[in-house]
């Protein structure tokens, strides 16, 4: 145990490794840790807002759906309205149209008969004049006896 | 290997004969080649690792190399964080890792079996004679460490305080600043003083020292025949296992130590 040189020349060497810890490699590596520990801090945040964001998404894409939803029944909805009243609307005017149609071929009846009552009347005139004629073996004259001939027409 | 030896107290005595060169006149004047050498070896290999790691260290996903160094920066940090008052990271705690990490690998050396590594020293030149490979075995170089430390200790107290306050601080604490007590803290600080650095070294010197004989006791019962060596194994690996516990605990009460002082330095009365 005697004290001699070595202890000056370990004293400068530990001076030395002191200085260059202190000087080159503690600052990058302390360096490096803050820049991960403020990396890992952001990423941590960041993490949160994704999740929050997520949150906010999902409730709106609910929303969204269930106006969807609603959207689509309504315009069912409607749509078998408006089919209903289309066909309630095209029976209508379908039953005006047959009853229509049905009126003007009454009516178109009616006139036939009417035309056929006139001609066959005007023919009974005919054979009833022809008839008195060859009756009265003379012809009669169609002017003088007009109005007893209207008169016969219009009792036939 | 002590078949050699005419006597075990010659086997002890060469293992603990340092290789020593003188560097100019003088009994003081003598260096400890090989615990200065293997003592530079290992700071370059230890702080070299640091070095190598912090250059390339990355803010991303660490190598394991990196988490490692990473884990050793946080660990002396926080010791740093629980003493000192101060930012940790402009000085105090790159010196602990130093500290801890420098004394860490001298005292492993003394795992090394002695006399294999006496086999490779005998061929250095002037290492016949004694290659003493356990530097913090050497007193020189605890109280190198503890006396580099006394000086940042002191050094950071002017810095503190100013030299004003440091010379107050030595007669007015911590008794009180009455001029009849100026003696008793002089006295007292001077102690305290002496003390300090003295401690520190002697401490780590002491338990490396004393593993260092414990190890040369076993491997001399293992040099006297079968018997002993067959006892001498288990009890050399019971002794290396449970240096494994001083060598770790003499590095950390080392760095501890360095820390309280510094940081003491920086506390005014």
């Amino acid at each position: 145990m005697n004290l001699n040189f070595t202890l000056i020349a370990q004293a400068l060497a530990f001076g030395l490794f002191i200085w260059f810890t202190v000087k080159f490699v503690w600052p990058p590596l302390l360096q490096a840790i803050e820049a991960r520990q403020k990396n890992i801090t952001e990423g941590l945040a960041e993490a949160e807002k994704g999740r929050n964001s997520l949150v906010e998404a999902k409730t709106e894409a609910d929303k969204i759906l269930a106006d969807a939803k609603a959207r689509a029944q309504e315009i069912v909805a409607n749509a078998e309205k408006t089919a209903s009243t289309r066909i309630e609307e095209s029976k209508g005017s379908a039953k005006v149209e047959g009853d229509r149609i049905v009126a003007a071929a009454n009516a178109s009846i009616q006139q036939e008969v009417q035309s056929a009552k006139q001609q066959l009347r005007e023919q009974v005139a005919a054979l009833a004049v022809a008839g008195a004629e060859k009756i009265l073996r003379r012809e009669v004259d169609a002017k003088a006896h007009a109005d007893m001939l209207n008169q016969l027409k219009a009792q036939l | 290997m002590a078949a050699q030896y005419q006597n075990p107290s010659e086997y002890i005595s060469h293992h603990l004969t340092f290789m020593s060169k003188p560097v100019a006149e003088g009994g003081f004047w003598m260096l400890n080649v090989d615990s200065f050498v293997v003592s530079i070896l290992l700071g370059f290999v230890g702080i070299g690792f640091f070095y190598w790691i912090a250059k390339g260290a990355t803010a991303g996903v660490p190598t394991k190399r990196q988490a490692f160094v990473e884990i050793c920066f946080d660990f002396v940090t926080e010791q740093v964080r629980g003493i000192f008052h101060g930012d940790p990271h402009k000085f105090v705690a790159p010196l602990a890792l130093t500290v801890f990490v420098w004394v860490l690998l001298l005292n492993s050396m003394d795992f090394l079996p002695v006399d294999i590594v006496a086999w490779f020293t005998h061929f250095i030149p002037g290492g016949e004679h004694g290659f003493r490979i356990v530097p913090t075995a050497d007193v020189n170089t605890t109280f190198a460490l503890a006396l580099t430390v006394w000086l940042l200790m002191i050094g950071f107290a002017i810095k503190v305080k100013g030299a004003g306050g440091f010379i107050h601080e030595l007669f007015c604490a911590p008794f009180g600043s009455h001029p009849l007590l100026w003696i008793f803290n002089l006295l007292f600080n001077l102690v305290e003083y002496i003390s300090k650095p003295l401690s520190h070294s002697l401490r780590l010197f002491g338990n490396m020292y004393a593993g260092e004989i414990i190890f040369l006791l076993i491997w001399l019962m293992a040099s006297a025949g079968l018997v002993g060596t067959f006892f001498a194994i288990p009890l050399g690996l019971a002794w290396a296992i449970f240096h494994i516990l001083i060598v770790a605990l003499q590095a950390y009460i080392f760095m501890m130590l360095t820390i309280v002082y510094i940081a003491m330095a920086h506390e005014s009365h």
